[in-house]
């Protein structure tokens, strides 16, 4: 098998695990597998990050979103007592025009997606391809100092005042 | 080489399936959790559209995504956990203090 097979192979099968998670995240009953499924949907989410080429991407996706988020999810759902609300009613009774909303916005995006194939305006154009990738961490982040090194700056900012904003809410007494 | 358009559809249905988990389900955390998948989703189609441009800023617009994803956690689960510390529940639909 030649490279590029081997990639489409690993695209196709991260895209189906990816969608295959998230699918059972929001079905599933016990929030504790629904966040589970939602690791595996990030992990495979970091597999096409990494078939893109975007390896700095892949790896701050598994520490961060994988390695942060989810066991901050998770301590809170060992936190919260859901037994109760365990053998409730899973799912509102909006779910029909829930349903029909999400059924239009899929016809729509998925109509402009179909829309604008061929003619040069998504394919990949040639001799641009995976030139991105050898030196994608070194580009990422003269990137990130340099021409965005405001943005960054003010994303630090946004941390604090999440901590702080975070440690007030669950303090006893505001 | 995969057209980019498989990427966008693959995007697109992570996309639509946090849509329908934030408007179907009643338990606060899967709702946040959606929401979760949806900012996955926009991430998926930045890092392609980097890769279609051989441009490396989008993958930067998806460090800020990450960042307010954490941001937009840590905050909304401190909301879950006062919540429930005032009204013993972690369903949507009886948080309606604000209802008349």
């Amino acid at each position: 098998m030649t490279p590029t097979q081997i990639s489409q192979i690993a695209f196709y099968f991260f895209a189906g695990l990816a969608v295959l998670g998230a699918i059972l995240t929001v079905t599933v009953r016990n929030v504790v597998h629904s966040a589970i499924f939602l690791i595996t949907s990030l992990l495979a989410t970091a597999g096409i990050f990494l078939t893109l080429g975007a390896q700095f991407v892949f790896a701050v996706q598994i520490i961060l979103y994988v390695g942060g988020i989810m066991v901050l999810f998770i301590f809170v759902i060992m936190l919260v007592n859901l037994d109760v609300a365990l053998h409730q009613l899973q799912f509102n009774r909006q779910g029909w025009v829930a349903g029909l909303l999400a059924l239009v916005l899929a016809s729509q995006l998925g109509f402009a997606i179909w829309f604008a194939r061929g003619e040069g305006s998504l394919d990949i154009p040639a001799g641009r391809t995976g030139a991105l990738s050898p030196q994608n961490v070194e580009q990422f982040g003269l990137a990130l100092f340099e021409k965005y090194a405001l943005p960054f700056e003010i994303a630090s900012v946004l941390l604090l005042v999440a901590l702080i904003g975070a440690v007030v809410m669950t303090k006893k007494r505001v | 080489m995969i057209p980019i358009g498989h990427y966008l559809f693959v995007s697109l249905a992570l996309f639509i399936i946090g849509v329908i988990g934030v408007l179907t389900r009643r338990n606060v955390i899967i709702i946040l959790m959606s929401i979760e998948l949806i900012l996955n989703a926009v991430n998926i189609n930045l890092v392609a559209f980097s890769r279609h441009w051989a441009n490396v800023d989008g993958q930067i617009f998806t460090l800020f995504i990450i960042t307010d994803a954490a941001a937009e956690a840590a905050v909304g689960l401190g909301i879950i956990i006062a919540f429930f510390k005032n009204r013993e529940t972690v369903l949507a639909d009886e948080m309606d203090l604000l209802k008349w």
